[in-house]
This record gives structure tokens, sequence and C-alpha cells, in this order.
């Protein structure tokens, strides 16, 4: 017969023996505040409205110049000849991504089961902080530290300068345990606990019982994981910038300098003009629907999950 | 008054007014009808207990007396209900000065995280009191009606959360009758505190209740035998089924000569 | 007894995963404090950099930093912090809710080169704050507006339920339950979340890069440009003419951001202890 709220007809009239009604000013008030926050909460989408349409409108003309084909495909990018194709330079960021993947994410997996399953609460106290603090570090001082350390080594051990896949790709896998680690943790955690136990008093190892029942179960949260460290090595940038030695050329091997879609960016940006900028934003608006592509996929990955159990 | 079955010839020796007045009370969550037909009056300065096995819908009804349901989203109420002859769930009806005047008290005793002082005086602060010697004379006749102000006077400053489990209850008494309501829900008040404590919040009942009408939900019989003035028995007879008021009478009649069997069957502890 | 040995093998390379993850945090540390703690020195903190080498202090960048991070801070901790409200507190899980969430989670993973050529071209050109200290504090509140939000929102949903009853029990508002016990209880949780999102301030390099500007300047109005010392510290590596003021700028970078890291968990392990 009533609406629970009552706040249909909030009129200040007394009811009967002076329950007070409500009066108009404290529901606006409380509205009013209910929307100045909503308001906020929809600045994140905003924000990322903006982020997309500003970047897209910047980048919009690589559409009619070089024309999409060209752009994407092209073999060539070279400031000084006018052509700006990004196939080299998406080579680039696929070649340090994979190399970053293959060096990071078993580090990064073995690091979670470890934390989650072996290491000692002592121990945890120890790592578990350590692995959250490497998320901290800047990425100018990783590459820093990639400068000056990964690069002579991997010029031992390519020859050359030592700028080019095999630096950055080290250099992205330290960077992206933290992602692959923490979230993995996480997943492990989250399964259920009878399983664990189950397996042990059916006589597995603790081996046996990681390899062959946990990874299992927390299969869709490792994956996550795995595919927001990518995210986070396609993104990176300054770390890249120091060590890839950005010639914007195809891969010719781990010691050859080489080009990402990010480092490309900071590298032109100081200096270029007309298409040049344009085509920088063209690279900006497709990194930045590949992250919202990723994060939409582990979304749906997790919605699939949730279906699942 | 007519449209009460038996039930109301039961108590109508007893003195006092009706402070709450329920007619046809229905009440659901979304799909699930909770509670259905309830129709009780609630006399002013007595002890009224709702007895019942959990899952009854006691404490659903409770929170329908302070409209803290209207906190779920997606519940429903139909029916009346009155406090002193005013439509609760009437148009316009602020339920925010609806629960100044019906306080409540909660199983979990739940401090605000800041101080005694100011766990006290935050209702009347709320309701625009803020000179210090008036909020310092609330607090203080707040807590010494709650039977706090000895154990408490020389640490006012210290944080609720520190005090007992037992005090921790008597402090939230306190924070309500600082905003002198008229009416003190109390949902299962005992059920988390220590027995010594139970013996004074009992106690308090009973000093209270001439001021104030207590309504209390409680799951131990032998509180509401010793509590209260009268007891209302609900029960949800099937799983998924609406609970219903069964019997509502007198505390000794309930106890010693109840007219319903399956008050009988719970009372001598044959089911819930 | 495969089974013992592939056990035991096994074990030994998490145990190594282990400890490289520790080693690589560890190398980076002792690396940076070790080539740069000859360089600190009052002179290096305070002064302007001079000369063809950038000899002197990084003074200009550290304030700088520290401004840059300190504006951001307060343009996004409002916002950040009313939202997440919204979001515990108000909002009915729907649509809207979803494209909300939808949308921090991608400002939390869109790379900053984009927030950079973006603050770029939106608020140095477009908006016309030029490369300012402004600029700069508002692409950053974009890289920081997620992270405020979500330690915000969990912070919120920590309080537990049955103070809330309290609170409307009496006789509150909503407004007046959140501003008065949902907010003061869940405080040390939201400045966890604050200092950590300033620690990756701190840090950033892609997003203030192209919109402070890289120009040696010591600023004063937020419409003043500045380099900040990631930039700093960026620059001297490129050009390798200063190692020594890149390892000491290095070092001041890490402390700050440890700094700020130390602190949140401080905080986090200080308020798990009250409670």
């Amino acid at each position: 017969m009533t609406d629970p709220h009552g706040r249909d007809e909030a009129t200040p009239v007394s009811a009967g023996s002076g329950l007070k009604m409500m009066s108009r000013a404290t529901y606006l008030k409380e509205a009013l505040l209910k929307n100045v926050f909503l308001l906020c909460a929809v600045m994140a989408v905003a924000g990322v409205a903006l982020i997309f349409l500003f970047v897209g409108y910047r980048g919009w003309p690589v559409i009619q110049n070089p024309g999409l084909g060209a752009f994407l495909f092209g073999a060539e990018w070279s400031a000084t000849y006018g052509k700006f194709g990004i196939a080299p330079l998406v080579t680039g960021t696929l070649v340090v991504t994979i190399g970053a993947l293959l060096l990071g994410a078993p580090l990064a997996i073995g690091t979670a089961v470890f934390l989650s399953e072996i290491a000692t609460p002592g121990i945890r106290r120890i790592v578990r902080p350590a692995v959250e603090m490497l998320a901290g570090v800047p990425s100018v001082v990783f590459g820093f530290f990639g400068l000056v350390i990964i690069r002579p080594i991997a010029a031992e051990m390519t020859g050359g300068m030592g700028f080019g896949a095999l630096s950055a790709s080290v250099i992205l896998a330290v960077m992206i345990v933290p992602t692959i680690a923490t979230l993995t943790e996480d997943a492990l955690r989250s399964v259920v606990p009878g399983i664990r136990e189950a397996s042990y008093a059916m006589g597995a190892t603790t081996w046996q019982t990681i390899y062959k029942v946990l990874l299992p179960a927390a299969k869709i949260g490792i994956i996550d994981a795995i595919i927001l460290g990518m995210g986070r090595a396609i993104g990176e940038t300054m770390a890249v910038v120091m060590v890839a030695g950005n010639a914007p050329q195809f891969f010719k091997g781990l010691g050859a300098p080489i080009a990402t879609v990010t480092s490309q960016i900071v590298i032109d940006m100081s200096y270029a003009s007309g298409d040049h900028r344009t085509a920088l934003f063209g690279l900006a608006i497709i990194l930045f629907m590949i992250s919202m592509g990723l994060v939409a996929l582990v979304r749906a990955l997790s919605r699939l999950n949730a279906k699942r159990s | 008054m007519t449209s009460v079955p038996a039930v109301a010839t039961a108590h109508e020796a007893l003195t006092g007014n009706p402070r709450f007045s329920v007619r046809g009370l229905e009440f659901y969550y979304g799909d699930f009808h909770a509670l259905t037909g309830i129709t009780i009056d609630v006399r002013e300065n007595s002890v009224t207990a709702f007895i019942g096995p959990s899952g009854c819908g006691k404490s659903t009804f409770l929170r329908c007396l302070n409209r803290m349901n209207d906190l779920i989203p997606g519940t429903r109420v139909e029916g009346k209900i009155t406090l002193d002859g005013a439509d609760i769930y009437g148009p316009g009806v602020d339920p925010v000065d609806l629960r100044r005047r019906v306080g409540m008290i909660f199983q979990q005793p739940n401090p605000f995280p800041m101080s005694i002082y100011d766990n006290v005086a935050f209702g009347p602060r709320l309701h625009g009191v803020s000179k210090k010697s008036e909020l310092d004379e609330i607090v203080e006749n707040a807590l010494v009606r709650a039977n706090l102000w000895k154990e408490v006077k020389d640490i006012m400053g210290r944080g609720g959360l520190t005090l007992s489990g037992g005090q921790q209850q008597r402090l939230c008494i306190a924070r309500v009758l600082a905003v002198q309501p008229d009416v003190l829900l109390m949902d299962e008040p005992c059920s988390a505190i220590d027995p010594t404590s139970v013996q004074k919040v009992e106690d308090l009942m009973a000093e209270l209740k001439s001021s104030v009408t207590i309504i209390i939900v409680t799951h131990n019989m032998q509180q509401a035998a010793r509590v209260s003035d009268e007891t209302a028995f609900f029960l949800q007879e099937r799983q998924g089924e609406a609970a219903e008021l069964i019997e509502f009478g007198r505390t000794a009649e309930i106890f010693t000569s109840p007219r319903d069997r399956r008050t009988e069957d719970y009372i001598t502890g044959r089911f819930g | 007894m495969g089974k013992r040995w592939s056990n035991r093998i096994a074990l030994g390379v998490l145990w190594a995963c282990g400890l490289i993850t520790v080693a690589a945090l560890g190398a980076v540390i002792v690396y940076v404090f070790v080539r740069g703690i000859g360089q600190i020195t009052p002179e290096f903190i305070f002064t302007k950099p001079h000369g063809v080498n950038a000899e002197g202090g990084i003074g200009p960048t550290i304030w700088a930093t520290l401004y840059v991070t300190g504006l951001s801070m307060v343009i996004v901790t409002p916002i950040a912090v009313l939202a997440a409200v919204y979001l515990a507190e108000y909002a009915v899980q729907g649509r809207l809710v979803n494209a909300i969430r939808f949308a921090a989670d991608t400002l939390a993973s869109v790379p900053s080169i984009v927030m950079g050529l973006f603050g770029f071209a939106f608020f140095v050109e477009a908006m016309g704050f030029k490369f300012s200290v402004l600029s700069g504090a508002l692409a950053l509140s974009f890289l920081m507006l997620p992270i405020v939000m979500r330690a915000t929102e969990e912070a919120i949903r920590a309080v537990p339920k049955y103070i809330r009853w309290g609170s409307y029990g009496l006789g509150a508002s909503k407004w007046q339950t959140v501003s008065r016990i949902v907010l003061p209880a869940a405080l040390p949780r939201i400045l966890t979340g604050i200092i950590l999102a300033m620690g990756r301030a701190v840090g950033e390099t892609a997003v203030v890069i192209f919109t402070m500007g890289q120009a040696i300047y010591l600023p004063l109005s937020p419409l003043d440009p500045g380099r900040s010392m990631t930039v700093h510290l960026y620059t001297l590596a490129m050009e390798g003419i200063n190692m020594d003021a890149a390892y000491g700028t290095a070092l001041l970078l890490m402390v700050m951001v440890l700094f700020f890291n130390l602190s949140a968990r401080w905080l986090a392990a200080r308020n798990r202890r009250l409670r």
C-alpha cells in the first residue's frame, strides 16, 4: 500500500501524533548529495571517453594519410621520408612482450606458488613485501638499471652494444613479475580449501598437489594474471626506450636494436609535427584499444568463471 | 480493535494504551513472502517479548517497526502500522525521524569507533544539540539510566570499543536513550554477551519500562519469561512459507496455559 | 622413487623462483644505493643543476616532482573518494555500475604513454595550460583515480554493516551515517590508497614528460613548467652526460617511492593492530 521509502510526497505536514514528515529540504539535500557522488563516479567513464575521443580525434587522419592499410601494415617507419607504416613497431612490441612473458610468467607463477604453498610465514613476510615493492619501482629506474647492468651483459651474449630485444625482454620480465605473481597468488588462495587436503590425504606429494590439483583449479585466475601482465608489458614505455636501441626495423636477432609502439612515441614526440604527430596519436589510440580489449577479455573470463562455479 | 481475533480478549485486562498498533501486516523480501497477517497491539510502559524458532520472522517484524527494512533494497510492506495513532508507513513520513523515536539495540554490540562520550553524544549532535554543557548533561543522564555511568565516568575519552562486551551493549543502550526514544526495540540483545552482563541488561529493562516501551526479540524462553509482560509467539510452519503470529497474550498465561497447540509444543521444547 | 625426486627438484625450482624475485628487487636497490649514496649531499638536494653536464644539484626537479604529485592528489582525492562512496553506499548493481567499473579498470590499465599524449593534446594544447604543473597534475590524476577509487571502495565495504545500523537506528540520515561513521572508520585504509597512488605518481615519467615539459625550472605557480626527477634521470641516462648525477637522482627517487610504499604499509599494519 505504500512505497517503503515514503518519498513520493515529501510534504512537511504533521501526521497524527507528531510523526515528522520528511522535510523537502532534507529530501532535496540527500538527493543532491547522491547525485554529486554519482557525478564523481561517472567521471571515470567520462575520463575514459575523453581520452578515447581526444587521442582518437588527433590520430584519426591516419585513415586518409597514409591510409589505414598503409598505416597498419606498412613495413617502413621513417619520419624523414614521411613513411608511417607501423608493422615494424608492432612486431617489436610483439617480440619483447613474448620474450618478457617467456621469462617472466614462469618466474612469477613459481613465486606465487612458492608464496602460497611452500614458504613458511616468516619467509612469506619477506618475499611478499619484496614482490609488492618491485611493483612500486619506477619504470625509469628499471630502465636505468637495465641500461647500466643488463645491457652490458646482453652485449657479452649477443655481441654489439646490447641494445635490443634481449635487454628489453629481461627488464620487462622483471617488471611484470609483481603483476602476475600477486594475481596468481590470489587465484591459488581462492581455491576451495578442501581440495588441497584431499590431495595430500591420497598420498600426493607437494609437487603433485600443486601441479595436478591446484594449478588446474586456479587456471582461469592465472590466465587473467598473464593477460594483465601482458598488458603491462605492451604498455610499458620508459624502461623499453632506455634499452631497446630504438631503431624502427623488423626483428633481426636478440642483439639488434628494435623499437616498439610505445618507445617510438617517446622518441619521436619531441620533434614530430604534422602527419608524423598524427601517426603517433594513431599509435596511442591503438594502444588504448588494446588495453581496453584486454580488460574486456579479463572481465569476460571472470564472468565465465563465476558461471561455472 | 474489533478486527483483532481471540488474541485481543486475552489481554484486555492489561492497562495502558497501545503504542504500536499493527493490522494485517504482510512483508516481502523481493519475491519471498516473509510475514503474513500480523495483527498485534504493543502497550506502552511494558516489555513485550517476541519468541519463536530461528527464521520465524520475529527479527524481520521488529525491523518493520522502525523501518530498518527500508535499507534493504527490494523489501515491501503491506498493511498498517501506527505509532501513537500515526501511520509510520504513511506518505511523506520521515523514516529517519521515526528511528529517532523508535530506538534499536542489536544482537552484536556496535559502538562506533570513537570515544565513549562521542558515542553517546552522537545522536543528540545529529539532532542539533551542540552546546557542551547541554551535551554533558544528556550524556551523563543517558549513561546513568543505562547503569553504566559509574563504570565509565572517569574514562569518557576512551574508545567505546575498549569496553567489555556487556559494557559495550549498555553503551549502545545509553546511546539510544540519549535521543529520548518512546520505544526501544531490542534484537536479541543478550545473545552475544556474558552471563553477568545479561543480568545487568535485564535489570535495566525492568527499570526503563516505566519511561520507555520495550520490545525484545529473544531466543531464550527463560529470558522472555523473566523480563516481559506480554509475549508473542511467531512461527514459520513450513520452509518457504510466510511466518505468522501464532499466539499473543500475557507472558504468564503463554507460559503456563498456552491456548495454541503449537505454542505449547515450542514452549515445552518439542520443536524449534 | 621418481616421485620423491621430481618433488624435490620441483620444490627446489619454486624456492629458486622466490629467491630470484627477491634478488631482483635487492639488486636494483643495492646497486642504486651503492652507486648513488656518494652523490647525496645537501648541495645535491638543494641546488640547481648548471653547466653543460648538469653539474650541481637537482633541487628544482625534486620540488617539481613533489609539487605535481601533491597537486594531483588534491585534485583526485575528493572525486575518487566520493565516486567510491557512490559505488559502495548508493549504487544498485546494474548497467551504470558495470560501466563505471569497466571504465575504472580501463583507466587503470591504459599505458601511461597514452595518458601522456592525451594530457598533451587536451590540457597542454586544447585547454591552453601549456607545459605546466597543472597540466601534469591533471593528467596524473587520471592515473591515480582508479587506484584511490578502488582502495576507498574496499575500505568502505570493510566497515561492518552493524555499525551503520547503529547509526541509522539513532535516526541518522544516509549522508550523516556516511560522513560521520563510515568515512571516519574507513579513513586509515583510504589514506593508504592515496599514499600508494602518490607513490605511483612520483615514479611516473611518460605522463609528466609530455605535460609538465622538460625544462629545468623551479615552478611556483601551477602554470609554471618543470622537470620531474624521473624525466631528469631519463635525460641524464639517455644522454650519458653525468652518470654520477643520474645515480644520485635514481637513489633519491627510490628513497621517495620506498618512503611512500613503506608508510602505506605501516599505516595498513597499524590499522590492523588497532582492530
